[in-house]
């Protein structure tokens, strides 16, 4: 009787250890941290917005639309309160952050048309800052993507989806491609009469489509 | 099998055999990344753009910046990063890498893309501050790119790598130790559990065969052979293994027998192998565990 007590135990101290519920709790963590990361990187560009938009409107004042543009869209993805468990809300933040981002572009190749303004070398530490950050915000995202996916296949594989369901586990959404139609088409080259301005170097992306995530 | 095959028709045989072989996965045509290489030194010339004893005094200037200081540079030139972009490709051989030491972080990498004409200094966390974006993107523009313009590759590499160094030095990093890289042992968390079972199920099994002490000493003996075989050192086994061997003497769950659970015949033995650790284990050159966050600056000539 005594053995059989042992070996009880002892099974049951194996099942508890892969049911998966220790996993769970690690991956639901990770994908806090990480979504804590993307906010944070993205907090990190909405501070940098307002010295970039007085550094161009001392060279560029005539510029108005294009800066307004862009300190409306900041303001608009600052107040945004985000729960990244909820897929209506981390879409709305996606789209927010998405066109912060083409207000940024549209600045930055406004740029281009004042040479002062671009060789201001307080300017270009700006757009050093900007693009450093734009980077870190991919690698967070990736990241992110990443832990999700990591916790969403544990909550759907057999049997640790078991434990999930008992426990109230639910698949968490992910970052989408927000125009995936408008992405998938490939962009006209229109050669006109007037020679478009090109953007300078490699310009924030306004995609908001993963990026091949980082092998770990 | 063979029998069975032919006795069927062979329209059956020949559905079987599609059948199985759509099981076949072909490899998808993805075009291939640029793999990462391996890390054996500060200065990693894939190109032969460097002669040897270009590469050799800056291999020499960096690893006695990492016994001064304690932040890892390291040099990567390779001939192109596509289809990757090179943000991508640095980040992905910083992480595999490690560069910097683990909780610092103070690892930084200058990679050169040469058919790309691209460069970029990727930053790990704990240099943000001393190497921040503008920085990095000063020294790319002012000393890399026109050097590199002019053709001289050891000119700009030389003078990035000086003045990366010196802008770390500036900052107060904490001072290196003796270079002991900690290692995380994958997959420890889930032994455990099983060292766990195996010394309940092994003392009582043990002091069945051997009485009290024999079986408390054997079940330290089994319980500090595999910890000092799984995680391979020797004062941790060992520690392991005496552990082992006082649970196993005092027996049962909290002392005391008598209980429905154990009587003083069958006292449990369970050994625990408390605290995992790093060793170290260093060979050539290696990375000391820091992380990227994507932080640098890039530019192209």
């Amino acid at each position: 009787m005594r053995t059989l007590k042992i070996s009880l135990l002892a099974i049951g101290s194996l099942l508890l250890s892969a049911c998966g519920y220790n996993t769970l709790q690690v991956q639901d963590e990770a994908t806090k941290s990480a979504w804590a990361e993307v906010v944070n990187q993205f907090q990190r560009r909405a501070d940098l917005i307002p010295n970039l938009v007085n550094t161009v409107k001392g060279y560029a004042a005539q510029e108005q639309a294009v800066l307004l543009g862009v300190t409306e869209a900041r303001a608009k993805a600052s107040q945004i309160t985000v729960n990244a468990d909820d897929p209506a809300s981390l879409a709305q933040f996606q789209q927010a952050q998405g066109e912060l981002s083409s207000a940024l572009s549209r600045l930055l190749v406004t740029v281009e048309n004042y040479p002062d303004l671009k060789s201001d070398q307080n300017f270009r530490d700006l757009q050093a800052q900007l693009e450093g950050t734009e980077n870190r915000i991919t690698v967070a995202r990736n990241r992110f993507i990443q832990a999700v996916q990591d916790f969403n296949v544990t909550v759907r594989k057999f049997p640790t989806n078991l434990t999930a369901m008992i426990f109230g586990y639910k698949v968490k959404p992910n970052f989408t491609v927000a125009n995936e139609a408008q992405i998938s088409r490939p962009p006209t080259v229109d050669f006109g009469t007037t020679p478009a301005p090109a953007p300078t170097g490699p310009e924030p992306a306004p995609t908001t489509e993963p990026a091949p995530a980082p092998s770990t | 099998m063979i029998a069975w095959l032919q006795e069927r028709r062979p329209a059956t045989v020949a559905f079987l055999a599609a059948a199985g072989l759509s099981f076949v996965v072909t490899p998808g045509l993805a075009q291939q990344l640029v793999p990462v290489p391996p890390l054996q030194s500060p200065v990693n010339d894939l190109t032969g753009t460097l002669t040897p004893d270009q590469v050799a005094a800056l291999d020499a200037k960096l690893r006695a910046f990492e016994q001064a200081k304690g932040s890892q540079i390291a040099v990567l030139i390779v001939a192109t990063t596509e289809p990757e972009a090179i943000e991508q490709y640095a980040l992905r051989v910083a992480e595999a890498w490690k560069l910097g030491r683990k909780g610092v972080d103070d690892g930084a990498l200058l990679l050169v893309a040469l058919q790309d004409r691209r460069v970029r200094i990727e930053v790990g966390y704990g240099l943000e501050g001393a190497l921040p974006d503008a920085i990095a993107n000063r020294i790319i523009d002012e000393d890399v790119v026109p050097q590199f313009r002019r053709g001289d590759f050891h000119g700009g590499i030389a003078t990035a790598v000086d003045r990366m160094m010196r802008v770390v030095d500036g900052e107060p990093l904490p001072a290196p130790v003796s270079r002991a890289p900690a290692q995380d042992i994958p997959g420890l968390s889930g032994l455990l559990p099983f060292l766990f079972i195996l010394a309940i199920v092994g003392g009582s099994i043990f002091r069945r065969m051997f009485g009290r002490i024999g079986g408390a000493l054997a079940t330290g003996g089994v319980v500090g052979g595999l910890t000092w075989l799984l995680v391979g050192i020797l004062g941790l086994a060992f520690g392991a293994g005496v552990l082992a061997f006082i649970f196993a003497l005092l027996g049962g769950f909290g002392g005391g027998g008598g209980n429905g659970w154990y009587s003083r015949r069958h006292g449990g033995g369970w050994g625990y192998p408390g605290g995992f650790g790093g060793g170290g284990f260093g060979g050539g050159w290696s990375g000391g565990g820091g992380g990227f966050g994507g932080g640098g600056a890039s530019g192209s000539w």
